[in-house]
C-alpha cells in the first residue's frame, strides 16, 4: 500500500464510520427536524467518504470504492476510534460529533492547501458541509450543557467518557511525515492549540467542564479499534457479505 | 457544426429539470460546469451540490438519457470537485424561479417567499434535501424552505 493510498483511506474511513453512526439515527431522532438533520449529516459524510474512496481506488486499483467500504475487515479500517463510539443518548452523539467536527473543520481547512489537487479539492468541498455540522453540534452542546440539570449531567458524562479518544486526533506517524515532505499531508499536531481554543470557549458557554487529560486511547490510524467497530461493520457490511455484488 | 453541437448540448441540458426542485434546470442550478469536444468525444463536466447529494446519480442518468435520445453517442460525463459548487453561481432569474416556487433563494437575509417579510426564524439548518434549510415566517407564520447559502 502506498502512503498516499493509506492517507486517503484514513480520511474516507472516518467519514464513512461516522456517517454510518449518524444513519443509525434515521427514524430515531428526538424530533422530526432533528431526525432530518442527523440523516442529512450522514449523507454529507457518505458523500465525503465516497470522494476519498474513489480517489483511493484510483491510486491502488485493487478495490473499487464500494469494495473498500464493504469488503474490508475491522483491522483494515483506519478511522479514528472517536467516530466509531456508539451513539448512546442524543447528548453523547452531540458530544462525540462536536469533538470530531471541531477537529475535522480545522483539518480540512489546512488540507485544502494540499499540493495534491484531488485531495485539496475534496477538502475544500468538505469544509462547506462540515461548517454546518459543527454549527449543529456546537449549538446543541450549548443548549444541552446550559439546559436542565439532567441534560447537563448527560453531556458532562459523555464528555468524560469520550475525552480519551481525542488524543489520537493529533498524533502523527511516518505516513504523515513522509507525505508532509511533499506538502500533501498536514501536520495535525499543529491543529491542537486552535482546537483547544474552540473546545474551551464552547464548553465555557455550555457550562461544562473540560475533562483532565488522563489515559488516551490510540491506534485507529493503524487499524486498532474498540469493540464498537466490529458491530458497526457487521451491520453495515451484512448485505454485501451475504450477497456479494448485490445491487439495488 | 461542432461548436454548434456544443451549443445544442447546452440547450438540451438546460431542459433537464433538477430532480428535487423541478422548476429549475440542472444548468440553472450550476451543476453543469463545462461541455467540450476533443477527438470526437464530448465531455460534460458536472459537480455535486453537496458531496452526498443523491440527485447526482439521478441527473447523471437524466443527462445520458437526454443526449442519447437526441442522437449523441460519443460523450462522457465527468465528475469534478474543484471549484466547489457555490450558490453564487445562481442567476437572478433562477433565484426568482425558486422564490415563485415557494423556496427562499440563497441570500444572507432570508425573506419569506409567501409574504416577503424579512422577519423570519431558522427552525433547522437541515431541510428535506441537502441544499435547503427550514425556516418560519414570524409575520404570516408560514413555515418554508430556504436554499442554503454556500
Ligand atoms: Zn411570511
Amino acid at each position: 500500500m502506498s502512503n498516499l493510498f493509506t492517507y486517503t483511506i484514513r480520511i474516507a474511513d472516518s467519514a464513512l464510520i461516522l456517517g454510518q453512526r449518524m444513519a443509525e439515527w434515521c427514524s430515531n431522532g428526538p424530533t422530526l427536524e432533528e431526525d432530518i438533520a442527523l440523516s442529512n449529516i450522514s449523507l454529507d459524510l457518505f458523500g465525503q467518504a465516497n470522494g476519498f474512496y474513489e480517489y483511493a481506488a484510483q491510486i491502488n486499483g485493487e478495490k473499487s470504492a464500494d469494495e473498500l467500504a464493504f469488503t474490508r475487515n475491522e483491522r483494515e479500517f483506519f478511522n479514528y476510534q472517536l467516530v466509531e463510539q456508539t451513539n448512546g443518548n442524543f447528548g453523547k452523539t452531540i458530544v462525540r460529533n462536536f469533538l470530531y467536527d471541531s477537529f475535522i473543520f480545522l483539518f480540512y481547512t489546512e488540507l485544502a492547501n494540499s499540493s495534491d489537487e484531488r485531495i485539496s479539492a475534496l477538502a475544500a468541498k468538505s469544509i462547506k458541509e462540515v461548517k454546518y455540522h459543527l454549527r449543529h453540534s456546537k449549538n446543541w452542546l450549548i443548549r444541552l450543557g446550559d439546559g436542565t440539570d439532567e441534560s447537563n449531567k448527560k453531556v458532562q458524562d459523555a464528555l468524560e467518557e469520550l475525552w480519551q479518544y481525542t488524543g489520537e486526533l493529533f498524533e502523527m506517524d511516518t505516513i504523515d511525515t513522509e507525505l508532509m515532505k511533499k506538502n500533501i499531508a498536514i501536520d495535525v499536531s499543529k491543529l491542537r492549540p486552535k482546537w483547544n481554543e474552540m473546545i474551551d470557549s464552547t464548553l465555557k458557554t455550555a457550562k461544562l467542564n473540560r475533562p483532565e487529560d488522563g489515559y488516551m486511547a490510540s491506534g485507529g490510524k493503524k487499524g486498532i479499534h474498540t469493540e464498537c467497530l466490529g458491530f458497526l461493520l457487521a451491520e453495515m457490511q451484512f448485505l454485501q457479505r451475504a450477497y456479494p455484488n448485490a445491487k439495488w | 457544426m461542432q461548436n454548434g453541437n456544443i451549443k445544442h448540448i447546452w440547450q438540451l441540458l438546460n431542459t433537464i429539470p433538477d430532480p428535487e426542485i423541478p422548476v429549475i434546470s440542472i444548468v440553472e442550478l450550476g451543476v453543469v460546469r463545462d461541455v467540450n469536444l476533443k477527438d470526437n468525444l464530448y465531455t460534460i463536466s458536472i459537480t455535486p451540490t453537496y458531496s452526498g447529494c443523491p440527485a447526482v446519480t439521478a441527473f447523471t442518468n437524466d443527462i445520458k438519457k437526454c443526449l442519447k435520445e437526441n442522437g449523441f453517442r460519443n460523450f462522457k460525463i465527468k465528475l469534478v470537485y474543484a471549484p466547489a459548487w457555490t450558490t453564487d453561481w445562481m442567476s437572478k432569474e433562477t433565484k426568482e424561479k425558486l422564490n415563485n416556487y415557494g423556496i427562499a433563494p440563497p441570500s444572507k437575509i432570508v425573506i419569506c417567499p409567501q409574504c416577503n417579510s424579512k422577519n423570519t426564524t431558522l427552525i433547522s439548518e437541515f431541510g428535506a434535501t441537502a441544499c435547503k434549510a427550514f425556516y418560519k415566517c414570524s409575520d404570516c407564520l408560514e413555515p418554508f424552505e430556504a436554499f442554503k447559502c454556500i
